[in-house]
């Protein structure tokens, strides 16, 4: 089932147009991954998926995006729509405050105020992001004082707090050493049941790890979009395959 | 970008071209072994077959050192796979050619009870398999890679009328029963390599396609 349905969309910076005519779209429940050289536009394109870039000073956008068949540019709750499409970003950015905090925040702000729900909310999205057992001994602990693999973790854990239908993730893993990496990818993995997750990565090889899908950009198009162990052993386009096998890119 | 990436690559296509001339080299020569009896020639191909394996030792290496270090995707993955299965074919075929040397090690200081006649024709035409699937390998070529596919019937019906003429003789005259068993075990090694060489076609097809063309003929 089509979880979000992109139609036509074309994005502007002022005069520069970053995305071109794309039309796709991801399944519930399936984890698809964007990839493509930088400044090809995958960011940008997981940005629109929520709106982050409504915050962007001269960016213009035409065409529809889709959530479960509403039109997320047309008259919705922007702060709703970010409730059921969470992101976590390049960087781990935990709130300076206590682990328990910073997953609650969310929560929180939806109103939620019973000390027992909250309670066991912090304790189901700490296990989701499979950190539970490293912090429940130290939720008071500032989250600052974490490693990095921990933290992104944190964050993920803050990003399911409020129950999202969709997870954003751009390039998570990017600041990360290769344990805390493959940690977040078998997050993923276990999310991906009960989520529907769109990953930019610079990696391929974790592309072709955690991705049931792949969708290839480069300069502003999509140029390729197929099962990921399709597009990395047998693309169809020469673009692709000289991206991937690095003869550019 | 990939310059060391290529030069490994090219350096592995050499490689594999090598190790296939050795290969077709053995099997030439254990024919005229089988041809003219000459056991001298059947001490050479037993002997080139550790280069063989040295070779394909080699290569494996070489592939399993490129899956490390450059994490290969679409054509170049699809290349060192099918390397790493050709050169297991191309091992086999040594084996075999080196199985055929041993028992010509006696069988040569025989009279044969007939002229030999179906034999040679059958070796000619694993000969022919095992250097078109090289061909193929070499220029990508579909077209050829299928031609050797299909030109396993030949060799597979070479067999059956062997076998068909040995019972024959072996009814006729119970005295030549174990050289009718010899050159049945050489017909079957012969009919072994033709599978060998389809084998490497079916991967000459993979490393260009991404289709295994076993897979087709099932699916057909």
């Amino acid at each position: 089932m089509d979880k979000i349905k992109i139609e036509n969309l074309n994005l502007y910076y002022n005069d520069f147009q970053a995305l071109k005519n794309i039309n796709m779209s991801t399944q519930q429940n399936k984890i698809t991954a964007f990839i493509g050289p930088s400044g090809c536009g995958k960011s940008t394109l997981l940005k629109t998926l929520n709106r982050m870039n409504d915050l962007v000073e001269g960016c213009r956008i035409t065409g529809k995006v889709l959530l479960d068949n509403e039109d997320i540019y047309g008259n919705i709750d922007v702060n709703m729509l970010r409730k059921r499409v969470g992101m976590v970003f390049q960087k781990p950015n935990p709130f300076p405050m206590s682990i328990y905090d910073n997953v609650a925040y969310g929560p929180r702000t939806h109103g939620i105020r019973s000390k027992r729900k909250l309670d066991e909310i912090v304790e189901r999205s700490l296990r989701l992001g499979a950190i539970w057992d490293e912090v429940k001994d130290n939720l008071n602990k500032n989250a600052l004082q974490l490693s990095g693999g921990q933290q992104q973790r944190i964050c993920i854990a803050r990003a399911l707090a409020v129950n999202p239908e969709v997870l954003l993730m751009d390039e998570p893993t990017s600041a990360l050493d290769p344990i805390s990496t493959l940690k977040i990818e078998e997050v993923i993995q276990t999310l991906k049941k009960d989520y529907t997750i769109v990953i930019v990565t610079h990696n391929m090889q974790q592309a072709t790890r955690v991705s049931d899908k792949t969708a290839f950009f480069l300069l502003g198009e999509l140029i390729e979009y197929e099962d990921t162990e399709i597009l990395f052993s047998t693309p169809k386009d020469q673009r692709t395959e000289d991206y991937i096998t690095g003869r550019f890119g | 970008m990939r310059s060391r990436f290529d030069k490994e690559l090219d350096l592995l296509n050499n490689e594999l071209i090598e190790m296939a001339s050795l290969v077709e080299k053995s099997i030439e020569n254990v024919t005229q072994a089988l041809i003219h009896k000459d056991v001298e020639l059947a001490k050479e191909v037993i002997e080139a077959d550790k280069e063989i394996d040295n070779m394909e030792n080699n290569i494996e290496a070489r592939c399993l050192r490129l899956i490390l270090q450059q994490h290969p995707v679409a054509r170049d993955l699809r290349l060192i796979s099918s390397i790493l299965k050709m050169i297991t074919d191309l091992e086999r075929i040594g084996d075999q050619a080196q199985d055929i040397g041993e028992i010509l090690l006696t069988l040569s200081k025989q009279n044969f009870k007939r002229d030999l006649i179906y034999l040679p024709k059958m070796a000619e035409a694993t000969i022919k398999m095992v250097k078109e699937s090289i061909d193929a390998f070499v220029n990508s070529d579909i077209e050829l890679a299928n031609q050797v596919i299909e030109y396993d019937d030949v060799v597979d019906n070479l067999f059956v009328t062997i076998k068909d003429e040995l019972i024959t003789l072996i009814r006729e005259d119970v005295d030549f029963g174990e050289q009718s068993i010899d050159l049945l075990m050489i017909a079957k090694y012969f009919e072994r390599i033709g599978d060998h060489a389809q084998n490497i076609a079916e991967w000459v097809v993979f490393s260009i396609t991404g289709e295994h063309a076993g897979e087709r003929k099932i699916q057909d």
